[in-house]
């Protein structure tokens, strides 16, 4: 701290903070009144910061068009830091791979000249020189396997080198985490627990989920749960599952005229003014499309079936007798296709 | 497993950094916060410091419940909110029968407590109670000069580290360079008693004197107060040794197109933007410069010709 003689006592002044400090200086009686107390003060601090100024305007100045500049000495007190000193990054795999076989980094040109194409192009990125892409034609070898598709394979040993890279990228990221010198943008994330063996992670069963099990396993015994003995403490189940209420058709007042009710509401909204807007007439016409295509196709069967029926049955027709016990529509689908089939050969 | 998260657009990735730790810190951010409790006066202190530091301070004006800053657990929140708001420096104000006007001002170590002082305010005079030239209104942001005196701020502990806190309050920016036209005003810290601190805040007039120095005035612009002292809790031994310690030696800014030679010394490299000759205008227009009429005249020529022929053919 620069000492200053002034009266024969020292203040210490720190420049960096612009600080004087008087250390000697004490009321010879305390003021009474706050008026006197504010001007003693005010006279001390004017002899304070006279003190700093006098050191300050005397520094070497620049002259800048706002007035001028002058460098401040690094302050003399010390203050804590507001936080710690950034670390230093753990060297990657590679660096030390490096370090160890002296490996040097050299310089490169970001554009480099495509023997190819016969262009400068970006050494790596979108339109890169060397580009899988830019070869349309790859060589057979004798160690191709038959039947692989070369171009899928280049596509995939690609993917599979990129997330080998983001393996080891993470690998380096954990390694600065632990010393604590993460670069201030990046954020490691636990994303789940890893996966151990072929077992897929169980999921946690929610409480609604649950009650909706339990639910159903009380309502499925043959009087549906109505006869069951309750354990303590058990409330009723949850999903107690849909019923279906036919309203009574007899005519009546109350309960009886719902019914009526109900089907007026569907004659209303039909019949109403914008009636157009309920219906959709493009999902109508449709159907009414499909309907008339699928008549039509049944009518092409049954013909078809009686002309070519000396080619159709050189076929196993197992199948077919199969699916048309099972539902009448589809087996004749089902045979159409097969008579077509049979036509071609 | 594990994810890496990094920010999506290049602004959010520079916030971070703003956040990050750094070699040379500039200067510590503000929290002004209080309790469940205030009085007007406290109020208008904690909104006047607020308005001391604009630029570099925060104001909760919410009340907070839960935030006991000498107990333990009961900083937690206050830690969060430094993170939150990126503060290392927190002025919380409460107000209670057993202390009255209340003022804990601390200081954060990685969004952790460093240490903490008490104080009561007393004798409050606000920045409007203050009549006084409006042109020597001090501007934000300005650096401030500080001046400590007694020396109750040298023998006493709690003064001593009170002087600390203030200091680490009150400095503003730590800056390099200082514009000297800057200066306008300054803080004056006296130990009037042994627990007890006036602290006001002067502008500055700067008088000429004669010599490079000008004469330096205060005038009192407010606000001032009484500081009493009452708990205070200084840093951990330990913390304190980790938080004093400074980079050893500061990155070198590469200085560009400058190389030194042994034998031709310091050889710059200069730069000079191209010479735009095509697009550059011409002292004179002589005759075989206006080329381009002449090549209009020419196609229409041209032109003509081909419409003769064109009539002729027809």
């Amino acid at each position: 701290m620069a000492m200053e003689m002034e009266n024969q006592k020292p203040i210490q002044v720190d420049l960096g903070h612009l600080l004087a400090f008087n250390p000697f200086h004490n009321f010879p009686s305390l003021p009474t009144s706050r008026d006197e107390l504010v001007k003693e003060c005010l006279e001390e601090g004017t002899k304070l910061v006279q003190a700093v100024a006098d050191s300050l305007f005397n520094l070497p100045s620049t002259e800048d068009v706002d007035g001028p500049l002058v460098k401040l000495p690094p302050p003399t007190t010390k203050l804590p830091r507001e936080k710690h000193l950034p670390k230093p990054k753990p060297p990657t795999k590679w660096e030390e791979f490096a370090k160890k076989k002296g490996i040097k980094k050299r310089k490169k040109d970001k554009v480099v000249w495509d023997e190819q194409t016969g262009t400068w192009k970006r050494r790596f990125g979108y339109d890169r020189v060397n580009d899988d892409k830019d070869v349309p034609i790859i060589d057979a070898k004798m160690t191709d396997e038959p039947g692989e598709d070369p171009y899928a394979k280049r596509k995939d040993d690609k993917k599979k080198r990129v997330e080998k890279q983001e393996k080891n990228r993470l690998q380096n990221l954990k390694q600065a985490a632990k010393v604590g010198a993460l670069p201030s943008h990046v954020q490691l994330a636990a994303t789940a627990l890893p996966i151990t063996g072929t077992q897929a992670p169980q999921k946690k069963v929610t409480k609604d989920e649950l009650g909706n099990v339990a639910g159903m396993a009380a309502t499925s015994t043959a009087s549906g749960g109505k006869f069951d003995r309750k354990l303590p403490g058990e409330k009723p189940a949850k999903k107690q599952g849909k019923h279906r209420k036919f309203l009574p058709v007899v005519e009546g007042s109350g309960i009886g005229s719902r019914e009526k009710e109900q089907n007026d509401n569907v004659l209303n909204k039909l019949i109403s003014k914008h009636s157009h807007e309920i219906l959709n007439v493009g999902k109508a016409v449709t159907m009414y499309n499909v309907k008339k295509e699928k008549k039509y196709r049944n009518k092409k069967n049954q013909e078809g079936k009686s002309s070519s029926s000396s080619s159709s049955k050189l076929k196993p027709k197992k199948q077919i007798n199969k699916k048309s016990a099972k539902k009448g529509s589809g087996s004749a689908k089902k045979g159409s296709g097969s008579a077509k089939k049979g036509k071609a050969k | 497993m594990m994810k890496v998260h990094t920010p999506k657009k290049g602004k959010a990735k520079r916030a971070l950094d703003k956040r990050a730790p750094k070699l040379v810190e500039t200067g510590k951010k503000t929290l002004i916060l209080q309790g469940t409790k205030t009085s007007g006066t406290l109020n208008a202190v904690l909104t006047e410091i607020y308005h001391l530091k604009k630029g570099e301070a925060v104001r909760y004006t919410r009340k907070n419940e839960n935030i006991r800053p000498f107990e333990s657990g009961g900083e937690t929140s206050l830690e969060f909110f430094s993170l939150k708001t990126d503060c290392s420096i927190f002025v919380y104000g409460t107000h209670s029968k057993k202390r009255p006007d209340n003022l804990v001002i601390g200081r954060m170590y990685d969004h952790h407590i460093y240490d903490l002082v008490e104080v009561g305010v007393e004798n409050f005079k606000s920045m409007e109670s203050f009549n006084y030239d409006k042109k020597l209104a001090p501007r934000v942001g300005s650096k401030p000069f500080i001046a400590f005196i007694g020396e109750g701020f040298e023998n006493v502990d709690e003064l001593k580290h009170l002087k600390e806190v203030l200091l680490d309050l009150l400095k503003g920016e730590v800056v390099e360079n200082l514009n000297l036209a800057g200066l306008d005003h300054a803080y004056v810290c006296t130990a009037i008693s042994s627990n007890r601190v006036y602290l006001t805040h002067c502008a500055l007039r700067l008088k000429k004197s004669g010599t490079v120095v000008p004469r330096m005035e205060l005038v009192e612009v407010g606000p001032s107060m009484d500081l009493v002292v009452r708990r205070h809790r200084l840093p951990n031994e330990g913390l304190r040794k980790e938080a004093m310690r400074t980079a050893k030696d500061q990155p070198k800014k590469k200085i560009k197109n400058v190389s030194s030679d042994a034998v031709l010394g310091t050889i710059g490299k200069i730069y000079i933007p191209d010479q735009k000759v095509g697009e550059m205008a011409l002292p004179n227009k002589a005759k075989g410069v206006k080329r381009e009429r002449r090549e209009a005249k020419k196609k229409e020529a041209g032109e003509r010709a081909s419409k003769k022929q064109k009539e002729e053919s027809e």
